[in-house]
């Protein structure tokens, strides 16, 4: 082999290396800047109505405070704060506020069965493949995001049942939070 | 008569010879991915995990087959439940890419061995300096009895 040939096999060796690295890179930073934070707007996404036809968008309810609310058929947290999101969104509604779950990462009957059996009254979309939870930089279910009228987020998400500890508190910040943002 | 019923009992024995087995749920759940934990279902205790072994199990005793169990949970949770991608389509390629990268590879560890034994001269023995072989030879001899 000729010390040209030689050269060019190392720049290339080297140059692969280089391109594997600067991906790896690329995705860690697009990972971090995905997940929503205080402030910065929250994800878009349109997705199936859990029941009935048609389509739940995020931008359908731009100029009105939103509460989302991740959740799955197969998570106990999320059957203990159900009737607390079913009552938030009655005792709000009437000022604009809207309470939307997202079924994530569960069977499309379960998640019917479980807004059937909680007598959950307010929107509910399915997201069977989670396609969204990594946008919004979810850890676990439930977790819970307030999106003020301008469509940022408007308080710190609520990771762990609502009904939980401080989470209460949080919760009840966050809803006053994504009401009181114009 | 008798000839009818022989033949009839061979095609039915033929039948039973070429009827799909029912699914093996450990085989199923070695297949399928948690789609929280991303392990296997054989290898997770998660909620969703322990949901979809229960329905493989409710699937295979309605007789569903393992192409229609799988199909049915990719439509529910995507194709990430796939522990291995489709041998068809475009996932066809994560197959034959590893294949033809390793081809690849023999065929040119081989083209370079090839270059190098056809590079390589043959050492020329040069003859030995006739004093410095008298010499040696000298030496050699005082060591023999």
């Amino acid at each position: 082999m000729t010390g040209r040939a030689k050269l060019v096999g190392q720049i290339a060796a080297v140059g692969i290396v280089a391109a594997l690295l600067a991906l790896l890179g690329w995705k860690v930073l697009k990972g971090n800047e995905d997940s929503a934070g205080v402030g910065e707007p929250a994800p878009s996404f349109a997705l199936d109505r859990l029941t009935g036809d048609g389509e739940l968008s995020l931008a359908s309810y731009q100029g009105k405070p939103v509460v989302i609310n991740f959740f799955a058929s197969w998570c106990l947290p999320c059957k203990d704060e159900a009737p607390i999101l079913e009552q938030t969104w009655q005792r709000y509604r009437d000022q604009g506020l809207v309470v939307l779950g997202v079924d994530a990462q569960d069977f499309r009957a379960d998640g019917r069965r479980f807004v059937e059996r909680h007598g959950l009254t307010y929107p509910v979309a399915f997201d069977g493949k989670g396609s969204t939870l990594g946008r919004f930089g979810l850890t676990g279910f439930p977790e819970t995001y307030f999106v003020a009228r301008d469509g940022t987020i408007a308080a710190e998400k609520v990771v762990g049942g609502i009904d939980a500890g401080e989470n209460r508190e949080k919760f009840d910040a966050g809803v006053e939070a994504a009401l009181a943002r114009q | 008569m008798r000839l009818v019923a022989v033949a009839a009992a061979v095609l039915a024995l033929a039948g039973v010879g070429t009827a799909a087995a029912a699914p093996n749920p450990a085989d199923l759940e070695a297949e399928l991915v948690c789609p929280t934990c991303k392990t296997t279902l054989d290898q997770s205790d998660a909620p969703v995990a322990r949901r979809m072994k229960a329905f493989i199990r409710e699937r295979i005793a309605e007789g569903a087959s393992e192409d229609e169990i799988k199909a049915e949970l990719v439509d529910q949770f995507g194709r990430e439940v796939l522990a291995e991608p489709p041998k068809q389509g475009f996932d066809l390629l994560a197959w034959l890419l590893p294949i033809a990268g390793v081809a690849v590879a023999a065929v040119a560890v081989g083209a370079l061995a090839w270059r190098w034994s056809r590079g390589r001269t043959p050492a020329v023995e040069e003859p030995l300096d006739p004093d410095l072989e008298r010499r040696l030879d000298d030496e050699l001899a005082r060591f023999e009895p």
